[in-house]
């Protein structure tokens, strides 16, 4: 079985917490890396450290030619047209604030609309509200049902000559809901609407495509794939990256610069002011090729089957309400038990070596939605095992035995 | 044994189940709503002062078993007790909690809490119902744990 070694390839899951073997659940918040990205972040700072796109030195042109492969690496991975499409940031926090600064704002006027939906990260909520604030425009909210789905023909209603732009998530971190985002980037399209997605809990899972989907921004996490963290991916159209202003200014922006006139240079680095996380851009690329070996189709296959096996195990007991139950899940299981709160489920774990998240999970409205202030969290990605999920459910039998 | 009885100790569960004084007080001097955003906690303080003892306390609000506890506790402790006596208390619980330095003081019922230095991340939920009081005290309306 391709993997039932996997956990081997990351040394940090082989530790004791608490007298326990660790059993890590919390990918969600942020994977754990293969020895091939520590390798990476090592090698490069005992061989090839420099600055890059400024040096005739050998080793900054060695740094060079990794960092733009790690670009080349992350085209072909979700499928742009071009490798000008791809800008390196800190994360997706960083990218969504990108594009609510760069592109959307100078579209903004008094009275215009924003679409975001009730199951966005804060990360995608925060961005658009400051932008709004600052415009007088308004967001508009996707309702969604108790499954934790998002109710599509209410976008119909939402559209109307006033939206300037929608942003959603592809995969909620806290629901797991998988969103249909195809038909949705097709709704905007039809109405002229340029859209954003945020892909931070789907690139993990799921085989993305740029010129299938045809989403005009999509950005992501490297922490959440497996890659360090300060490193994240901002996706953008040619045509419209081209067109906006830059973010920041600085080094590496420019082509020229004279008290005068400063000339910005071309896509993408238009986009990378300053020196960036080399270092960090490069083991995203190897993590990349990590997964490719793997496969993502293999990772999306063997995560469902972590998810069924544990959703069906959680529902065997009467006590435990799964929150977020849509038909189409990532490897994502957000869950209450009748009278414990997730803080105090959280502290049991922990105390069996399992590491789960218990809170709002930077998603405010979706607890507010379900009327509850926490949901204890449990995420899988390729290391994780069905053994893994019965020490889960074990540990869950132990809360409710303390707390009965 | 279980791996987690220096926390959960009975006495803990109990008011967890419970909680003592855990109602609204129509006749109060000082009120404050406590918030510990990283959890989404939150505990409100309600004293009826007299002569600068505390005459009635209660407390509202929904937590985990470590803040329920501690709040239900923190009720019973104050009652009857002048407001420095209470400053000296808050002092010595965080320290207590916080494992600052050794808390020499008999510190009561308080000090089942002793566990939780153990759990850092669990700090904030027995001291939140603590900064509501203070807060309560000096006459502010919300505090959080942050
Ligand atoms: C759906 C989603 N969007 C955005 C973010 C923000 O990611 P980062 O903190 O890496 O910028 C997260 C992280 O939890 C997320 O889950």
């Amino acid at each position: 079985m391709l993997f039932e070694n996997i956990k081997e390839n990351f040394p940090i899951l082989d530790q004791q917490i608490n007298g326990k073997n660790l059993v890590y659940l919390d990918s969600a918040a942020t994977t754990q890396k293969p020895n091939e990205v520590i390798d990476s972040l090592n090698g490069y700072y005992k061989e090839k450290n420099s600055n890059i796109h400024r040096g005739v030195h050998t080793l900054s042109q060695k740094a060079t030619k990794d960092y733009e492969k790690a670009r080349e690496i992350i085209t072909r991975f979700i499928g742009a047209i071009s490798s000008k499409e791809i800008i390196f940031v800190r994360g997706a926090t960083e990218a969504i604030n990108l594009i609510a600064n760069s592109y959307v704002k100078p579209l903004l006027n008094e009275n215009d609309e924003i679409i975001i939906s009730q199951m966005e990260h804060h990360a995608n909520i925060v961005p658009w509200q400051m932008v709004c604030e600052e415009k007088n425009a308004k967001l508009k909210i996707i309702p969604i049902n108790d499954n934790g789905e998002l109710i599509i023909k209410k976008i119909d209603e939402l559209i109307n000559e006033r939206t300037k732009f929608i942003s959603l998530n592809h995969v909620s971190n806290s629901l797991g809901t998988i969103n249909p985002i195809r038909e949705i980037i097709e709704m905007a399209h039809q109405n002229n609407i340029k859209i954003m997605i945020d892909g931070a809990q789907a690139v993990q899972h799921l085989e993305i495509d740029m010129k299938e989907l045809d989403a005009d921004f999509y950005c992501f996490s490297g922490h959440k794939i497996y890659a360090p963290t300060g490193i994240g991916v901002l996706y953008g159209k040619k045509e419209l990256l081209r067109k906006m202003p830059p973010y920041q200014g600085g080094g590496d922006m420019i082509k020229s610069v004279t008290f005068e006139k400063t000339i910005y240079n071309d896509i993408p680095n238009k986009f990378e002011a300053g020196t960036p996380n080399i270092s960090g851009a490069i083991a995203l690329g190897k993590a990349i090729e990590y997964i490719n070996r793997i496969g993502i189709s293999n990772i999306t296959k063997h995560e469902d089957d972590l998810l069924n096996y544990a959703t069906s195990k959680l529902k065997e007991n009467s006590k435990v309400r799964i929150i977020g139950e849509a038909k189409q899940k990532a490897a994502v299981i957000s869950f209450i038990i009748e009278g414990i709160h997730p803080h105090d489920i959280g502290t049991i774990m922990d105390s069996q070596g399992i590491a789960i998240r218990a809170g709002h999970h930077c998603t405010q409205p979706i607890m507010d939605f379900y009327n509850i202030p926490a949901t204890a969290r449990a995420s899988f990605a390729i290391y994780n095992t069905k053994e893994d999920v019965d020490k889960l459910v074990e540990a869950i039998e132990k809360c409710i035995k303390v707390f009965a | 044994m279980n791996d987690w009885d220096d926390l959960y100790l009975e006495v803990i569960l109990d008011h967890n189940k419970n909680p003592r004084n855990n109602h609204e007080l129509k006749e109060h001097t000082h009120h404050a709503d406590g918030h510990n955003p990283l959890c989404g906690d939150r505990v409100s303080i309600n004293i009826l002062m007299d002569n600068d003892i505390v005459k009635e306390v209660s407390f509202t609000g929904s937590g985990c078993a470590i803040s329920t506890a501690s709040a239900s506790i923190l009720t019973e402790t104050i009652k009857n007790k002048k407001r420095n006596e209470i400053e000296k208390l808050f002092k010595d619980f965080h320290d207590l909690v916080t494992n600052e330095k050794e808390v020499e003081k008999k510190l009561g019922k308080l000090a089942i809490f002793e566990g939780v230095k153990k759990y850092p991340a669990r700090v904030k939920c027995a001291t939140l119902s603590w900064h509501a009081l203070m807060a309560a005290l000096e006459g502010e309306k919300k505090t959080t744990t942050e």
